[in-house]
């Protein structure tokens, strides 16, 4: 045994030192480590696809370890992307990937991967997607990569990483009304900047977080890498083995690891929850962010409620209690995405999607849609929109000329009501 | 490997959807994607990389999506290589694993101007501005990264280690 057993070492140190055999991972080292899955979806998957086949070995490192989701351009929008998404059921049908996902059970990937149980804590995932990071929420450790890796990891099962300095976030304090995930996670990218995490590992720590529910733990997550990290981090409460028991995991079936107490940080930030308010990014960038009470009249043509940031069940009630009983605004498209069949449903049973369509809302089936600008709501020309996804850049959800205002559901669906960028209490 | 070209020059937060809009991602054709590289940043873009092969960016290059659609649009532009002041993690992964040589340096970045006149030694580390005279050293990559690039990018690389084990 090496004296080095004994340095103290952060969650992804461990995590990733636990994938490649060995007790220590120094921070800079690069290692190879084996992965737990391996994710992919219309876009990237077609591309990871070509780079297995030149590989030229004939079965893949593991079929119950792929999976595979059509999410972005489905149910198909047009004659091309439909050809992709057939090169994906083609691929899954040839080599028997057992979590293929077809239309009539897909969601949006990062919804719904924790959702049917693909993701438990301890887990090194990687998938060619870079919202990948969500499933840090449940204590696994997963990051996003491009299609050549994604590739080459469906042949070998490993992939290499360099072991990440990390940054930690603490929170204290209680959340003002309508406060959620999606405006921690703007006040951090906010503060830090759309760079400030680049290639770090982001851990989240403090009586905030440990009040926060899942939902709202997977929307920080998913966004870390707005702030360019590698990972983000929740740690295992008695709220996350609540979610894994809800969806069948029993404690045998995962591995729950924590930073040593004296883990070596780059840096602690220590943050004040009271003095958060309800945030929205404004154009070009996530990090652009503003009170939503200080924007003044920024009016809108469209809203859209979800999202692998904000689709799940909690935004949709949060829109539901905003929205029931009332009529959106008339000069505005409100599009609200459930992010997976199961959060559809449950939506459906609670009388949520009756609501919204009375309110005069458009409900749509599970897709990426309009969030990459992909279908399903683009906007012209000039257009602005408020949305609850993750990213605002140039061009994001339609014309190079339109805007896109991020925001948690209770801002959006109070927006919806007004047509200009609102508050709940308005 | 001896790169030498004229630079184009971006700023700050360079991200994904502005490279190639994700409209274009209904296809992985390489020279569709060309086609619309830059599209929504520089209209002028497929015009300038007639004769100008180096591009020159600010922090954060390729901030945003996963999508490997990103360099390959460049790569297949005919960029020979970029260099920004820092990059987006997964895009300095995608680009060494496609064998789109990209380097960070924030002090050559910041000097070399659009249209400048560069040749860069990739094996010395050198950068040389042609046009002002200016000369950078830049730091050797990883030794991994040393190895992923000798093979020829990641394919290469996974090739012949699997090949070594059967
Ligand atoms: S919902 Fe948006 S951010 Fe999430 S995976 Fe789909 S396109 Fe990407």
């Amino acid at each position: 045994m090496s004296l080095k057993n004994n340095k103290p070492q952060t969650i992804a140190q461990k995590i990733l030192a636990c994938h490649c055999g060995k007790e220590y991972v120094e921070e800079g080292e690069i290692v190879n480590a084996n992965v737990d899955l391996v994710l992919g979806n219309d876009i990237t998957m077609p591309l990871a696809i070509g780079e297995f086949k030149k590989i030229g070995v004939k079965k893949v490192f593991n079929k119950n370890k792929i999976a595979i989701v059509p999410d972005h351009f489905t149910p198909n929008k047009d004659i091309k992307s439909a050809e992709q998404a057939k090169i994906l059921r083609d691929f899954a049908a040839e080599y028997e990937i057992k979590n293929y996902f077809e239309i009539g059970c897909m969601g949006i990937e990062h919804a719904l991967i924790p959702e049917a149980g693909l993701a438990v804590p301890g887990d090194l995932i990687i998938g060619a997607d870079s919202h990948t990071c969500t499933y840090g929420a449940l204590g696994a450790l997963s990051t996003g990569m491009g299609s050549t890796d994604i590739g080459m990891a469906m042949a070998t099962g490993k992939t290499w990483f360099m072991v990440p300095k990390t940054i930690r976030f603490n929170f204290t304090g209680s959340l003002n009304p309508w406060v959620s995930g999606k405006d921690l996670i703007l006040f951090i990218i906010g503060k830090i900047g759309v760079d400030g995490a680049l290639y770090r590992s982001l851990e989240f720590t403090g009586d905030t977080i440990s009040g926060l529910s899942m939902d709202g733990r997977f929307t920080m997550a998913n966004m870390v890498i707005e702030a360019g990290a590698k990972f983000g981090i929740f740690n295992v409460d008695s709220k996350t083995k609540e979610f894994l028991s809800k969806i069948g995991k029993r404690d045998t079936e995962y591995k729950i690891f924590g930073s040593d107490p004296d883990a070596v940080y780059e840096k602690i930030y220590d943050i004040n929850s009271d003095e958060i308010d309800l945030l929205v990014a404004a154009p070009n960038l996530p990090s652009n962010v503003k009170k939503a009470k200080d924007l003044g009249n920024v009016t809108i043509d469209q809203v859209v409620i979800g999202s692998c940031t904000n689709g799940r069940i909690e935004d949709l009630k949060i829109a539901n209690d905003i929205l029931a009983g009332k009529k959106v605004n008339k000069n505005l498209r409100v599009i609200i995405i459930p992010a997976t069949q199961k959060i559809y449903l449950e939506a459906l049973k609670r009388g949520f999607i009756e609501n919204f369509i009375k309110a005069g809302c458009v409900v749509s089936t599970p897709t990426c849609g309009p969030c990459l600008g992909g279908h399903m709501g683009i906007l012209a020309q000039g257009e602005r929109a408020i949305s609850t996804t993750n990213r605002n850049f140039v061009g994001r959800m339609g014309h190079p000329k339109s805007e896109v205002y991020l925001s948690g559901p209770a801002v959006a669906a109070a927006s919806a009501l007004t047509g200009r960028i609102s508050l709940p209490e308005e | 490997m001896v790169i030498k070209d004229k630079s184009i020059k971006y700023g700050n937060n360079v991200d994904t959807d502005v490279i190639i809009p994700a409209r274009y991602l209904n296809t992985s054709s390489e020279s569709e994607l060309a086609a619309h590289c830059f599209e929504d940043l520089d209209k002028d873009f497929q015009q300038k990389s007639i004769n100008r092969k180096i591009i020159i960016a600010g922090e954060n290059f390729g901030c945003g999506s996963s999508r490997e659609h990103a360099p390959i649009s460049i790569k297949s532009s005919g960029i020979k290589l970029i260099i920004a002041e820092s990059f987006a993690r997964i895009f300095f992964r995608n680009a060494i694993n496609i064998g789109l040589p990209v380097i960070a340096h924030p002090e050559a970045a910041k000097n070399i101007k659009d249209g400048d006149d560069l040749e860069i030694d990739l094996d010395n580390g050198v950068i040389k501005d042609i046009t002002t005279g200016k000369e950078f050293k830049t730091n050797p990559f990883p030794e991994f990264i040393q190895k992923l690039i000798k093979n020829g990018g990641y394919v290469n690389f996974v090739k012949a280690e699997t090949s070594k084990e059967s």
